[in-house]
């Protein structure tokens, strides 16, 4: 049994069903309860919580992400809700410095259950503050786990594996996904485990690896490609930290062609890292070099125009297909 | 200190762990001379009697975190010098299996919830473990420790306001030395009375000198009532100073050899060792103190012989569920 919902639903969805089967998950953020989230993503949970566990916070990220690390280091487990991903960079320290290191710092004494989550990436002419890509930033630290899903199936089965975690878990949320509607499992106990990437289309000529919202950008190259004979497959990797290795070799092992899309910016990050893996993992099954669709080199611009030629768009994938199948 | 104080079974036991601070640390100090001890070493030598006062204020279950310069908490909230120093040789027996150095002291079963190298960066933590206990109603305190260089950053006027706020039953010591590393407060702070923040967040406060280290207990004692009877924060200023540089590095060339001197006739360790010999008499003082160099003595030679952690150590100790990679 399945019920269509969209993908802040199922978010939603996936936090109240843990924070009803657990007293120690609770939520906290910047307008997540009174004002019923900025991206209406926690609607209705103060009222069906209480103020307790659905904490409005003011303005201080490193301040209320230091409490919630705090209190996760003594077990509990809170859900901590940025308004974006742009605005943990204020907190980047209490993630980075104690987060992701406690563990290890106290040599095992402690873990720490907490989940990050916010929107992340380019959204509609929010310039250049509001839109980063910060999963590039996090998933370079070892401690943390970093997941970005792009169906609300995954969005409801990847937030419950992450508020059942007991390491540190972010996820990777985009606002321009949270109306798509998808079918999700009616099941609470349905999880979608990390480390395993999902083929959102196969084929054999050219492997799309994608994540969030650019998965369905890679659908949608892969349908005008098709079009022209070239027949892609669209790995969405879903999880960037632990990443599904064998997805990324099964898929070129497949196709010999291959294209990260991602958003952010080219330089270094987990496109470039993905890369890295492909070349080594599997370097004789590679037919050409693989590409990379990303975000231009550039702070995001306002103009409506041309924030659509920096971030990944259809135009830009399927002249990035045609170059490396095409290439000797 | 109060008139209906008993040496024997109120300033004994506290000059005990203080004296034991200081011989740890300066063994530390020969430690780190002869390479056994590597990276940053940040001694306590001076300001004992704050660690000490506050473990005597707190319930064993109640919590406690600090800085870098952490030695001095750890063993006062009951960590043995075997575990402390094996820590900083970087062995497996250390309280953080040789992972966390001199700078990263924890030990969850003392409620010594750590030492942090990232300056103001654990204040939002410790009022994060008082949020904890206020979410379950378990009564817990938390003291959250940290030097006058800390009061410039951000999270401690973040941890101070929602502290505030969210009426946490935390307790924030500044441990007033001086000296923020090389610089003296006088230029780094407008203000000089640290306590003045606590009135724009509406945080009750309290500001001492550190003499007597019963009567800081007693100073301790109260803000800890606050936060465990009204769940609600104090802003404390102990006014202190450390007889060594700021850390092993450090030259010293900011203040004068006088000044330290001057300050050394000050040491509460000394004051609270002249009592107890004026009540118990010297042999007492002097046997106790033989005992415990001893005791130092058996630490370091525990953590000289324990083994090095094994490298598998890591993948454990990064993450707890299945390795992330």
């Amino acid at each position: 049994m399945t019920r269509k919902m969209r993908f802040r639903e199922a978010l939603r969805a996936a936090m109240i069903e843990e924070m009803d089967a657990n007293p120690d998950v609770f939520l906290l953020g910047e307008e997540v309860g009174h004002y019923q989230g900025a991206y209406k993503v926690t609607e209705g949970m103060l009222e069906r919580f209480g103020e307790k566990r659905v904490i409005d916070t003011p303005i201080a990220e490193s301040g209320f992400a230091g409490i919630a690390i705090g209190a996760a280091m003594v077990g509990l487990r809170p859900i901590v809700e940025f308004m974006t991903w742009n605005f943990s960079a204020v907190a980047f320290d209490q993630i980075l410095n104690n987060a992701a290191k406690l563990r290890q710092m106290s040599g095992g004494q402690l873990s720490i259950p907490i989940v990050f989550r916010a929107p992340n990436g380019s959204a509609r002419q929010v310039g250049s503050q509001h839109s980063h890509a910060m999963e590039h930033f996090y998933a370079q630290v070892p401690g943390l786990k970093c997941i970005a899903p792009a169906t609300p199936a995954d969005a409801y089965g990847m937030m419950k594996t992450a508020i059942r975690d007991d390491d540190p878990v972010l996820v990777f949320e985009s606002e321009t996904l949270y109306s798509a509607q998808g079918e999700v499992p009616d099941d609470p106990d349905f999880v979608v485990p990390f480390g395993v990437a999902r083929i959102a289309r196969p084929g054999k000529d050219l492997s799309l690896f994608a994540w969030s919202r650019t998965v369905s950008t890679s659908l949608e190259a892969a349908d005008k490609l098709a079009a022209e004979g070239i027949d892609v497959e669209v790995v969405d990797l879903r999880s960037l930290r632990p990443l599904d290795e064998a997805a990324l070799v099964a898929s070129v092992s497949k196709t010999h062609h291959a294209i990260v899309v991602h958003e952010g910016w080219p330089y270094g990050g987990v496109g470039a890292e993905i890369v890295d893996r492909l070349q080594r993992l599997a370097f004789d099954e590679l037919d050409a070099p693989v590409g990379r669709v990303a975000f231009l080199d550039v702070p995001m611009p306002y103009n409506a125009a041309l924030e659509q030629e920096v971030v990944p768009n259809v135009a830009r994938i399927v002249r990035a297909a045609k170059e490396a199948v095409y290439a000797r | 200190m109060s008139d209906t104080s008993d040496p024997e079974r109120d300033l004994l036991p506290l000059f005990r762990q203080m004296q034991l601070i200081r011989r740890v640390e300066e063994e530390c100090a020969r430690a780190y001379a002869q390479g056994k001890i590597g990276g940053f070493l940040h001694l306590y030598i001076g300001q004992e009697a704050i660690a000490v006062a506050a473990h005597a204020a707190l319930r064993p279950t109640d919590h406690a975190l600090t800085t870098y310069r952490d030695h001095g908490l750890a063993l006062a909230r009951g960590m043995s010098p075997r575990t402390l120093l094996a820590e900083l040789f970087g062995k497996d027996a250390g309280c953080s299996r040789g992972l966390g150095g001199s700078m990263h002291l924890f030990d969850v079963e003392h409620r010594m919830l750590g030492g942090y190298g990232i300056v103001g960066g654990h204040i939002p933590l410790g009022a994060g473990i008082a949020f904890a206990s206020k979410y379950r109603g378990d009564g817990g305190v938390t003291m959250c420790f940290f030097g006058e260089g800390a009061v410039p950053i951000g999270d401690f006027h973040e941890a101070l306001h929602l502290a505030a706020l969210w009426k946490l039953p935390v307790v924030f010591v500044c441990e007033n030395n001086e000296f923020a590393m090389g610089t003296p407060l006088s230029r780094t702070l407008p203000v000089s009375d640290i306590t003045a923040r606590a009135a724009g967040y509406g945080v009750a406060s309290d500001r001492f000198d550190v003499v007597d280290v019963l009567d800081v207990k007693l100073a301790f004692a109260r803000a800890v009532e606050r936060a465990r009877d009204e769940s609600l924060p104090t802003l404390i200023e102990a006014h202190t100073y450390r007889f060594r540089g700021h850390s092993m590095s450090d030259p010293g060339k900011y203040r004068t050899p006088e000044e330290v001197e001057e300050h050394k006739r000050r040491d509460p360790l000394l004051r609270a060792r002249t009592t107890l010999v004026t009540a118990l008499g010297e042999p007492r003082v002097l046997a106790l103190e033989a005992e415990i160099d001893a005791e130092v003595k058996d630490a370091i030679a525990f953590a000289d012989a324990a083994p090095q952690p094994a490298l598998e150590l890591l993948e454990a100790t990064t993450y707890k569920g299945p390795f992330a990679r």
